[in-house]
């Protein structure tokens, strides 16, 4: 048996009868058997020592057993890591960062709570999928939208609190949080927001309550276990419009990203999009590689020219009213149009709700609020999975250009091709490169994978951009990288840490920050 | 390693896809199975766009890709997948698809088998 780092196997043995009698015996998971079932299947150091197998798991069933667990856990000092539905893949999966951490699996807490047709939220437990999420509401014929990421298995209390993203005008996902539940280290139970006042009428309609504003220093973090949030739901929309914009030439991409940029600042454009082009973007085409690492900007051009390819794209998605939709498009071709030889092109477009036959006919439905897993088509088909090192970029056509080509260079540099990126407009004012990394079930492959990660992590870090979600084996990298004024931001992080979670038991490591117990052995 | 992994799986299908000599499962059971498969199985592995599970096994030449349009399933190939994953499928947790559920998708997918 697989005993946590620093914990008896007297006190362990202890811990796990406590653990079952709350929860019983069936919920509390001890066996290899079992247990491997918890470990990342897109772990990027499969089967090396580093690789952070659980000792246990136990899956509570509510909330008074998630406080139950969290007292016993605090009695014997044993570390958890929190997972809801286990499927952050690419992010760690359902894997702790210490190896021997007992898993908390919330995903027997799945229960949609609430949904308001109404004011447009609704209260879910962690356990709850996109998938289960948008069931229900298509059973009950509500006319509410969900924003899945991609794919849509995950849990819209776990995506939210790892910051992730969708596609809709409710992309940001953690933006759209109003108001949760939170067991604390101690065991006590608190809510955030309005839900501070007992008898709340407006827990999921306004986010701020009264005094500092605790919601956000449970997301990313490791000082309470979520067992209810709200999330704000989107209208279902009269329709859909989508367009792309065209342009031809190589130093076009600034001023399309500043148009761009303008438009989603000013709330025309509300949907994330993703930026194109054959030649940088996109999967490997050997063909256009090996022009591109010629290093000729006029080559590419004329190419792009003779097949009438244009150099850089942008799909837009347009959510509303048909008549604003339609207005909002035109809009943005005046505004595109400021950049000479710019071309458009519309469609496809819906109307809301869609029929089975129309549905059927979309390949990616995650832009129309509808969960899917199309994403791994994507992949190659002998994919083992895969993980991505995502930096924060200034909306700014330079700046893009030159993080495209310095990740190529690195890749080239050391050993792996090319770079393959998709940009994204995740969030407001700002873009987000995602470097897709293979991760394989070999172990030299991976020693290497993981030499280039970091090597792309400080070359970053020295250009000013920074990561803003990241596998578990790279947190500790990522959190050295926001350093400012010798690492304030995280001594603040430990000293909250420390006052709300003395004995540290909850999810030690992650992102960088661990409990004060742990801190040397780390430093 | 990769490779040799895909392999061993394999070998396991052609090892394990013999016929079937325990009981027919009964209709209440293989029904149960349609609906978790249903909620689990079909995002990856139904019919339609956007499959990456039919679309992998059909890059892949296995025929049919569509896993319910299959007859040489059999149970312990089903739960070798489903617990120990393959290339991009994850494992899945008894918090998600308990011993019970399991045993219903692999009567489900087994019905159509031929004794």
């Amino acid at each position: 048996m697989r005993v946590p780092p620093g914990v008896s196997l007297t006190d362990f043995t202890e811990a796990l009868k406590q653990f079952e009698d709350v929860v019983g015996k069936e919920w509390v998971f001890t066996s290899d058997e079992d247990v491997d079932l918890y470990r990342d299947a897109y772990s990027p150091v499969w089967s090396e020592e580093e690789e952070p197998i659980p000792s246990a798991a136990v899956a509570p069933g509510g909330v008074e057993q998630v406080q139950a667990i969290v007292r016993i856990a605090n009695q014997y000092r044993i570390p958890l890591w929190t997972i809801s539905t286990g499927k952050n893949l690419g992010y760690g999966g359902s894997a702790p960062l210490l190896g021997g951490s007992v898993v908390l699996d919330l995903k027997r807490m799945n229960r949609v709570l609430e949904i308001d047709e109404k004011n447009h939220y609704a209260l879910l437990e962690p356990g709850v999928s996109y998938f289960d999420l948008y069931r229900y509401i298509q059973d009950r014929k509500l006319k509410v939208w969900i924003d899945p990421p991609d794919p849509g298995w995950g849990s819209p209390v776990g995506n939210s609190l790892e910051r992730g993203g969708g596609y809709t005008p409710m992309h940001d996902h953690f933006d759209a949080v109003c108001g949760m539940e939170v067991v604390l280290p101690n065991g006590e139970v608190m809510r955030t927001g309005m839900g501070a006042l007992p008898g709340a009428k407006t827990w999921q309609q306004y986010k701020y309550g009264f005094g500092p504003y605790a919601t956000p220093i449970f997301s990313q973090s490791s000082l309470g276990v979520v067992t209810k949030m709200g999330i704000w739901l989107l209208p279902e929309p009269e329709t859909y419009l989508s367009g792309t914009v065209m342009v031809w030439k190589h130093d076009d991409l600034i001023p399309l990203v500043d148009v761009f940029g303008g438009l989603q600042n000013s709330g025309i454009i509300r949907g994330t999009t993703t930026l194109a082009s054959p030649f940088w973007l996109g999967p490997p085409n050997p063909e256009l590689d090996s022009l591109r690492a010629s290093g000729s900007v006029k080559d590419l051009e004329d190419y792009a020219a003779r097949k009438k390819m244009p150099y850089w794209s942008i799909p837009l998605n347009f959510y509303g009213p048909a008549k604003v939709v339609a207005a909002q498009w035109e809009h943005a071709k005046e505004r595109f149009s400021s950049i000479p030889g710019a071309t458009f092109q519309e469609g496809p477009s819906y109307r809301f709700p869609l029929s089975a036959e129309e549905q059927a006919r979309i390949r990616d439905t995650v832009p129309l609020g509808i969960p899917s897993l199309q994403i791994f088509s994507l992949l190659p088909p002998r994919s083992q999975g895969h993980i991505g090192f995502s930096p924060i970029i200034p909306m700014d056509g330079e700046a893009l250009l030159e993080a495209m080509a310095l990740f190529d260079r690195v890749h080239r540099e050391l050993g792996s091709g090319r770079a393959v990126l998709t940009v994204l407009s995740s969030f407001p004012r700002a873009l987000v490169i995602i470097d897709l990394f293979p991760v394989e079930r070999d172990v030299e492959k991976n020693r290497k994978m993981r030499a280039l990660y970091r090597q792309l992590i400080k070359e970053a870090a020295a250009r000013g951009w920074g990561e803003y979600r990241t596998h578990t084996t790279f947190m500790g990298d990522i959190s050295n990288t926001y350093s400012f004024n010798n690492h304030a931001l995280r001594r603040f992080h430990e000293t909250i840490k420390d006052a709300v979670d003395p004995n540290g038991i909850l999810s030690p490591g992650k992102c960088g920050i661990w409990p004060k117990r742990m801190r040397k052995a780390e430093a | 390693m990769k490779n040799a992994q895909v392999g061993l799986l394999i070998a396991a299908c052609l090892i394990l896809t013999g016929p079937a000599f325990a009981a027919p499962p009964d209709q209440e059971q293989i029904e149960r199975g349609h609906k978790v498969y249903d909620k689990w199985c079909f995002p990856c592995h139904g019919t339609g766009l956007g499959k990456p599970g039919t679309e992998s096994l059909a890059a892949r030449g296995q025929k049919p890709a569509v896993l319910e349009e299959r007859t040489d399933l059999t149970g312990p190939v089903i739960k070798q997948f489903v617990r120990h994953g393959v290339l991009f499928m994850p494992t899945f947790r008894k918090t998600e698809i308990s011993d019970a559920e399991l045993d219903a998708i692999a009567a489900y997918l087994t019905r159509n088998n031929k004794p």
